[in-house]
């Protein structure tokens, strides 16, 4: 009950509560802007000293999607990182933890615009990534070709429950283009109706909540 | 003139009812000594809570003095005063400044605070009472604990209006362990106050009091002018509203409350003191003491929940010492009746709420420990000898305060540490802390203060049509406005049109019926002493001083169940529209019997027993379910409820809340900076993920035992439940019916039902969901 299957693109993907998606076709895990040593940049540069765990908590929740998927790719899809600083100030502690987790399988870093360039980890590192349809990058192009699935933006929507509204990350799509919540802690979101989203998508947009079950509904 | 004989003492009190001009009282020594000449720089620090009494201060200090020909220079220093006056204050200090909490906070905070402060000799604490209970008050005395070391010889006065324990405001104002002198001065004559009688008996719930507009219009009529005092904003928007509606004679009536814009504020504020408006209708906003002219009549309506509220609010009226102050109590529902005769009985007896034990909260003291870094480097041992001359802050144990220090210093994890980029560090072993860059001194003053918003939307009219602005909004309410929703705000009803850069704009509409009830206020609970007078007077065969009404009303409870009593507890049972019921009658007040709701339904969920939801009052709890209740008796075991309160507080969001400001005001979290616009998805994200992520990794950091004490004490108020418990023992009455009893019947109307969450709100999201998806006409 924790995923979502639907169709895109002539493919048949499924969003897991996590906001991880997940291709079955192709055993492909792939999530978006995890922004790992955030806290640590914001110590750097404010000064401000958050709960130094969001690495941990990330991670931990990227291990159990992990171990339920047995993925043979998983595709980070940028901003993995919140700065190159912090990559290489939070590097040790992730090598550690990502060794058993990258340990056989294909594993992608797509280049986003806080990590621009590689970073110092093992893996393929790529500005953008195709296969079968569907193209992985981090920023959606305005004139994208059918089948592009990004990250960058954080999409958020609210749910009415009985009075209440519900605010929660979801992932955004429309006919054309995919795009996916951000899969870091400590990361927070943009509306689905922000008019930033309205030049980018067309016709009939969805979104997903992250809830147990995932939750579509019309933009 | 006692005072001024016993000027010479370390600390002083002064106690006298508004308007026995104990403001002037409190200076007089201070243009004595300084009548001389001979002092150089700063010789007396007035401290107000509002911004505008010390301006109003000012103005009445500074004709006398000139009048004199006195050579005293008197200044006052707010967040209003120019920066360029800012600084030409701390090179070259007046005689008297005149500020608030935070802006002495600020100044305490800069490196040459030991210059300004060196000849410092009397500081003025005006309305301690309002200061006394609040973080601005606790903040206030970790600044004086400063200041006292800076500048020995100080003297320390604090005014206040009559308050029921004095000894415990003159402790927290003298240095620990320094004795306080109390000036008690003549009381003036008893207040002229009674409850308004109309021909309409009140309803049987809500707070309103729409049901005597026709009566309260006729007293202002009577009188020059009224002040109309609610218990919060929604309900004084609402009363406004209508009075507008019913003024036939077109009398000039005002509305003043704290979320209206400071425009419309000071516009009201001016004709009041021109004795333009015939009345004003408002909410705590007007509570302190400015002097806003004529008024002879208060009206309270609803019932005021806390005598020493009252007092002080009657005491607006009738600014002549020697005349009594009139005001009327308008009791907005069928019980209200019955809490205001309680209030009216207190008021003649003289007993006030008695203030609860204070003791200094940490976040305050995180604070004050940053403030104290950027003034430059200290040791821990002076600043927590120092700490401890405050009086709230009197029993601080080392280890709290060490966790505090290491909270500034590294954050203060368990698991990791910002080795590199800790706040405060110490250059060696065993050395002065200090701050690791100094630049940081800049960003510690931006966060400086201790009251904290819920974040608010401005509201104002669409540029088309003039972009006048009307208000606050929580940002919590716009997020749930449609386009076409219609809300009342300022005492009129607008439509929501849309948030366009992060302000709510809004246009005028016809409709007379605004569809989605006013923003939440604050909700006060029934003080503990105005509980136990009610609950005495249930005790009585017949109560001759009540209306016909009521009194009908409680014999007939007496006749079909029972009367709560004080020292057991009333528990009935009966079916009702196809549920089960129980009511407790915990007399506990509004935010109490609210947390016993949650805590009850989760037991009786554990138990199998299908609650389905509860609303709460000041009085009781009323739940529904599916399972008759057979033995409430295992439900309020104390153990138990402890549990369940352990387990419920973890995913809580009054405790999210509570984290979010006591995070902000230990500087975990950055205020957000008035006018910094919130943009892109990067710029925040909620605390609430830095609470979760602090509960699941390190459980016992200091954020999240400040934040437990907060709300055990504020929203969750656990003490007064625990009050009860000890109160009622086992002695537990369970009433077994088979129909809703007369005092439960109004809970029925009550608002605020509150459902049990789980299963329930997951259902009602997905068929949500699945209704939108089928309006859309798409297939999931």
């Amino acid at each position: 009950m924790n995923a979502l299957d639907f169709a895109f693109s002539g493919t048949l993907l499924t969003a897991l509560s996590s906001g991880a998606l997940w291709w079955p076709d192709e055993e492909l895990l792939c999530v978006s802007d995890l922004h790992l040593g955030k806290s640590e940049r914001m110590a750097r540069r404010s000064g401000t000293m958050l709960p130094p765990y969001e690495v941990e908590e990330t991670l931990d929740r990227l291990a159990e999607d992990i171990a339920t998927t047995s993925p043979k790719t998983v595709i980070c899809l940028g901003d993995s990182f919140d700065d190159l600083e912090a990559a290489q100030a939070v590097r040790d502690e992730l090598a550690l933890r990502l060794a058993p987790l990258m340990a056989g399988r294909q594993w992608i870093w797509i280049e986003g615009n806080h990590d621009p360039g590689p970073v110092d980890l093992s893996g393929t590192h790529l500005a953008e990534f195709e296969q079968g349809p569907l193209t992985f990058r981090h920023i959606a192009r305005p004139d994208a070709r059918m089948g592009e699935i990004t990250g960058h933006y954080h999409p958020k929507a609210r749910l009415g429950a009985g009075g209440r509204t519900i605010a929660r990350p979801c992932f955004l799509l429309d006919e054309k283009r995919l795009i996916l919540p951000a899969y870091g802690t400590y990361t927070g979101g943009l509306f689905c109706d922000d008019p930033e989203f309205k030049s980018l998508m067309e016709g009939q947009a969805r979104a997903i909540l992250l809830n147990r079950p995932p939750l579509m509904i019309p933009v | 003139m006692e005072m001024l004989a016993r000027a010479d003492e370390p600390c002083q009190l002064l106690i006298a009812p508004t308007g026995g001009g104990k403001t002037m009282a409190g200076f007089l020594p201070s243009l004595v000594e300084l009548a001389q000449g001979t002092h150089t720089g700063l010789h007396t620090l007035y401290v107000s809570p509002l911004k505008a009494l010390a301006a109003d201060i000012k103005r009445n200090l500074s004709g006398p003095v000139a009048e004199m020909g006195l050579p005293i220079r008197i200044e006052d220093r707010t967040g209003d005063t120019p920066s360029s006056r800012k600084r030409r204050q701390r090179a070259d200090p007046p005689h008297i400044l005149l500020t608030t909490p935070e802006s002495l906070a600020l100044l305490v905070s800069y490196e040459d605070a030991g210059r300004i402060f060196a000849g410092l000799k009397r500081i003025v604490v005006d309305e301690i009472h309002a200061l006394a209970e609040s973080k601005r008050g606790d903040q206030l005395m970790l600044a004086l604990s400063r200041l006292s070391t800076l500048a020995p010889q100080l003297r320390r006065v604090g005014l206040s209006a009559t308050v029921e324990d004095p000894q415990a405001i003159a402790q927290l104002l003298a240095r620990n362990p320094d004795p306080c002198a109390i000036l008690q001065a003549d009381p003036g004559p008893d207040p002229d106050i009674s409850m308004l009688t109309t021909e309409q008996p009140p309803p049987w719930s809500g707070g309103g009091g729409r049901y005597a507009i026709p009566a309260v219009l006729e007293q202002v009529k009577n009188h020059r002018t009224t002040l109309i005092f609610h218990n919060t904003r929604a309900q004084a928007e609402i009363f406004f509203h209508h009075l507008w509606l019913a003024n036939e004679d077109q009398l000039p009536i005002g509305i003043h409350h704290g979320a209206l814009a400071r425009e419309q504020r000071e516009k009201v504020e001016a004709a009041m003191v021109n004795g333009e408006l015939r009345a004003i209708v408002c909410t705590g906003s007007l509570d302190l003491g400015i002097d806003w002219g004529d008024v002879d009549l208060v009206i309270q309506v609803g019932a005021p929940k806390n005598v020493k509220r009252l007092v002080q609010r009657i005491g607006r009226a009738n600014h002549r010492y020697n005349a009594p102050s009139k005001a009327l109590l308008v009791p907005a529902n069928r019980f209200e009746v019955i809490e205001c005769l309680a209030a009216l009985q207190a008021v003649k007896a003289h007993t006030l709420d008695g203030d609860t034990d204070h003791s200094g909260p940490l976040d305050v003291l995180c604070q004050h420990i940053l403030i104290r870094a950027a003034a430059g480097p200290f040791t821990a041992d002076a600043l927590f000898t120092e700490v401890r001359s405050a009086g709230a802050y009197a029993d601080l144990p080392r280890e709290s305060f060490d966790q505090c220090l290491q909270f500034c210093a590294t954050g203060g994890y368990a698991l990791r540490s910002y080795d590199r980029w800790q706040r405060l560090m110490q250059r060696e072993e065993g050395g002065p802390w200090q701050l690791r860059d100094p630049r940081a001194a800049a960003q510690i003053r931006m966060n400086i203060g201790t009251i904290v918003d819920a974040d608010k939307l401005k509201v104002r009219y669409q540029k088309t049509r003039g972009g006048a602005p009307l208000g606050e909004v929580e940002e919590y309410f716009a997020s749930t406005l449609r386009k076409g929703d219609t809300f009342l705000i300022g005492g009129q009803i607008v439509r929501y049109e849309g948030l366009r850069d992060m302000v709510v704009e809004v246009s005028r509409t016809p409709n007379l019926k605004p569809k989605i009830a006013t923003f939440m206020g604050s909700k006060f609970a029934t003080s503990t002493q105005l509980s136990d007078r009610i609950l005495e007077m249930f005790r009585q065969e017949d109560w001759p001083d009540l209306p016909a009404h009521t009194r009908d009303w409680l014999k007939l409870q007496r006749k079909l169940s029972k009367l709560p009593q004080r020292d057991r507890l009333l528990v009935e049972s009966f079916p009702h529209d196809g549920r089960e019921h129980i009511c407790v009658y915990g007399f506990a007040g509004r935010n109490a019997q609210q947390t016993l709701g949650l805590l009850l339904t989760q037991r009786m969920e554990a138990e199998g027993l299908n609650p389905l939801g509860f609303v709460a009052t000041d009085y009781a709890t009323l739940i529904w379910g599916l399972t008759p209740v057979d033995d409430p008796a295992t439900l309020f075991s104390r153990d138990n409820l402890v549990e369940t309160l352990e387990t419920w507080l973890a995913d809580n969001a009054v405790m999210k809340r509570t984290f979010k400001s006591s995070a902000i005001i230990a500087g975990l979290i950055e205020r957000n900076s008035p006018g910094k616009r919130k943009t892109g998805r990067q710029a925040t994200f909620s605390t609430d993920i830095l609470y979760d992520t602090l509960r699941k990794y390190d459980p016992d950091h200091v954020m999240l035992e400040i934040t437990r004490q907060e709300a055990m004490r504020g929203l969750v108020d656990f003490g007064r439940i625990e009050e009860m418990l000890a109160r009622i023992g086992s002695r537990i009455d369970h009433v077994k019916l088979q129909r809703v009893t007369p005092l439960a019947a109004p809970l029925f109307l009550e608002a605020g039902r509150v459902p049990v969450k789980g299963l329930a709100e997951q259902k009602l999201m997905e068929e949500e969901a699945a209704r939108l998806m089928a309006l859309a006409g798409l297939k999931p």
